[in-house]
């Protein structure tokens, strides 16, 4: 207690000029950290999808080739680039060819939830009553049951391929699009311009996908970033499980899991697939989190 | 043999966690087309609600089970969603309040105004946007072909409104509502807004009914006006008849609560005491006894009904009506004991 006392003084004596500082500092370079590195995440995102469409015809060996001696080391050479791994095929190729499935699975499983979802959501959050019930107890079901058993049943009877891979990661994604967007679509139901369209006699399915749905896809399409991000981890926990798409297809969460008993000899190649990865979903969020806000800005400017 | 809306005994109430609110109570008018009927009302009185309830757009808790509203022969309560689908818009329109939120902020102006005519018409296209272009000419937009590809956000309020006013006129109706159609809007675009609806009614012949807390809104473009209390209709006159020779003491109150610019400066403004009455637990005998300095022992006991007061077409609900004998009497009964039978303090007779 006495110490404290003693302290409190001192601390406040060093805030002081503190203030200033502080207030001298203008609001505008503030932003431009984050602008940069905006541009950079989106910068990274258009590179990976790039290479991954034009994997095929890019100049590098096809990923289940072997190429020279397993696990070398980065080299000069474009095919050896990254070096290879544990059964001498070329690592950059792996992680290129990795990159479709990953991106398959953020792009395409977060498209069909959010066209399911938002569907449900929609008609749900407008149409009230018992389609709203109906919603609502799928929605929960689906997120009370554990998504690893989800995956787990779906792939065991759907057989493991990249279809059946974002066929399940897709409906993992659709009781969260359900819920956003239900309660996007409630807030703008009380809205007049809604009553003002009852008024002129429009129909309630037409209300539902020609006033609110424009106006609830922003909001809805923001979150999908995020959402790419959260399901190309669980892809990557899938295939370090064995779940994911088959060998030789690369998929980064497999590249990662193939490498992890050679973790203490040949590290890089871990740390090279889990880099891509890492810097794949900190750029969603980063892209994700910046769209947020812009329509975030544009609801209050209403 | 009737006219064109005919609204007997018309009540909406909503059950709530409180209780049931009797939001509009037992109102009766009629409006013939070509006509004005002013709504007029304070905050709560229910003039808002009685304007849903004859397009029927409540909520799911509202209850419609009283009183009839027959437009043009076709009974509008309890009518199915699809039969009224098909008045709403074509042949009653209305306008609401606040035309920054009864426009869609993400579609286009254009489409907005020939959203009825897709509806009711099935006119789509090159029809559709031809329309829009005259009707946007009609409601005074200037240079409506640049403005049918804007988003409303890009319009001013007074724009705005316009573009709703164009909206709710698209299929011609021969009914409009409007609801508050200038309280969002400053007072210059007001005038312009109310000058535009008188013409348009002059040139299509449609009957409004306008529904406002601004009696001098009300008194220079309708025919006919209707004071609201509680959910009721507590006098009904024709406008100039009401604003010379209001019997009503709520009407009374009301008009003397407008600020005049001959008074001096520093005079105090009038105001009615009290508040409003709560619509859930309704009290016994007049709703307004306890605000009126009229207000005699009959008035909190017994509710007055609207009878005819001194001339044909004059409605009034009060058992002392201002400017009769019986009320001048209770006028001056109260003024000497100090207060009102509801115990509201009465000043000296005027």
């Amino acid at each position: 207690m006495k110490q404290s006392t003693t302290t409190t003084p001192t601390l406040t004596v060093v805030d002081v000029p503190d203030p200033p500082a502080h207030a001298a500092e203008p609001a505008a370079p503030v932003r431009r950290p984050r602008d940069i590195l905006v541009k950079l995440a989106a910068g990274w995102l258009i590179l990976i999808v790039l290479l991954a469409l034009f994997a095929s015809v890019l100049p590098i060996p096809a990923y289940d080739v072997r190429i020279d001696r397993p696990a070398l080391g980065p080299s000069l050479d474009l095919a050896r680039l990254l070096g290879t791994d544990a059964l001498g095929r070329s690592t950059l190729s792996r992680l290129i060819y990795g990159a479709r499935v990953s991106l398959a699975v953020g792009f395409v499983s977060v498209l069909i939830g959010m066209v399911i979802g938002g569907t449900l959501g929609l008609l749900a959050g407008y149409l009230r009553g018992v389609f709203e019930k109906i919603a609502n107890i799928l929605t929960d079901s689906l997120l009370a049951y554990p998504p690893l058993v989800l995956l787990l049943a779906l792939t065991s009877t759907m057989g493991s391929s990249l279809r059946s891979l974002v066929i399940s990661l897709g409906l993992l994604a659709v009781p969260t699009f359900t819920r956003l967007a239900r309660a996007n679509t409630m807030a703008f139901a009380q809205r007049e311009f809604v009553t003002a369209s009852r008024a002129l006699g429009g129909r309630r399915l037409r209300i539902v996908f020609r006033e609110i749905l424009p106006n609830v896809v922003f909001p809805v399409a923001s979150y999908a970033f995020v959402m790419a991000a959260v399901l190309i981890v669980a892809e990557g926990s899938l295939s370090f499980l064995g779940l994911g798409i088959p060998p030789p297809s690369p998929s980064w969460g497999g590249m990662i899991a193939a490498a992890k008993d050679r973790l203490a000899t040949q590290p890089q190649l871990v740390f090279i697939p889990a880099a891509a990865m890492f810097l794949t979903i900190f750029a969603l969020n980063v892209v994700g989190d910046r769209a947020r806000r812009r329509f975030d800005v544009r609801e209050s400017a209403l | 043999m009737s006219a064109m809306l005919e609204v007997t005994d018309l009540a909406t109430t909503f059950r709530t966690t409180r209780g049931l609110v009797r939001a509009v109570d037992g109102v009766t008018f009629e409006i013939d087309a070509g006509r004005t009927l002013a709504i007029v009302g304070e905050s709560g009185s229910g003039k808002s609600v009685l304007a849903r309830s004859l397009m029927n757009l409540l909520p799911a808790s509202a209850d419609t089970s009283r009183g009839t509203a027959v437009f043009k022969g076709t009974q509008l309560r309890g009518q199915s969603t699809a039969a009224l689908r098909r008045i709403w818009g074509d042949e009653i329109s209305m306008i609401f309040q606040d035309p920054m939120t009864s426009l869609n902020p993400v579609v286009k102006v254009g489409r907005q105004i020939t959203e009825s005519l897709r509806f009711h018409r099935g006119r789509r296209g090159a029809a559709a946007h031809e329309r829009a272009l005259e009707l946007m000419h009609d409601v005074g937009i200037p240079d409506p072909a640049s403005r049918l590809g804007v988003y409303p956000h890009q319009l001013s309020g007074g724009m705005r409104q316009r573009v709703a006013i164009a909206t709710a006129l698209a299929c011609e109706p021969s009914l409009l509502i409007a609801d508050e159609p200038t309280t969002a809007l400053d007072v210059t675009i007001q005038r312009q807004i109310l000058d535009l609806l008188q013409r348009l009614q002059a040139e299509h012949g449609m009957a409004i009914i306008l529904i406002t807390h601004d009696l001098g809104v009300a008194a220079g473009r309708t025919d006919e006006v209707a004071v609201m209390y509680a959910g009721r209709i507590v006098e009904k006159a024709a406008t100039p008849v009401l604003f010379s020779a209001m019997r009503h003491p709520y009407t009374e109150a009301l008009l003397a609560s407008i600020p005049r610019l001959e008074n001096p400066v520093h005079t105090r403004l009038e105001t009615i005491g009290g508040r409003p009455p709560d619509l859930i637990n309704p009290r016994r005998g007049c709703a307004f006894a306890p605000r009126c300095r009229y207000a005699q022992p009959r008035c909190l006991e017994e509710d007055p009904v609207l009878e005819t007061a001194t001339t044909a077409g004059h409605e009034v609900a009060c058992f002392y009506p201002v400017d009769t004998a019986a009320g001048r009497a209770a006028l001056s009964a109260n003024a000497a004991a100090g207060a009102s039978a509801a115990g509201a303090t009465v000043g000296a007779a005027v």
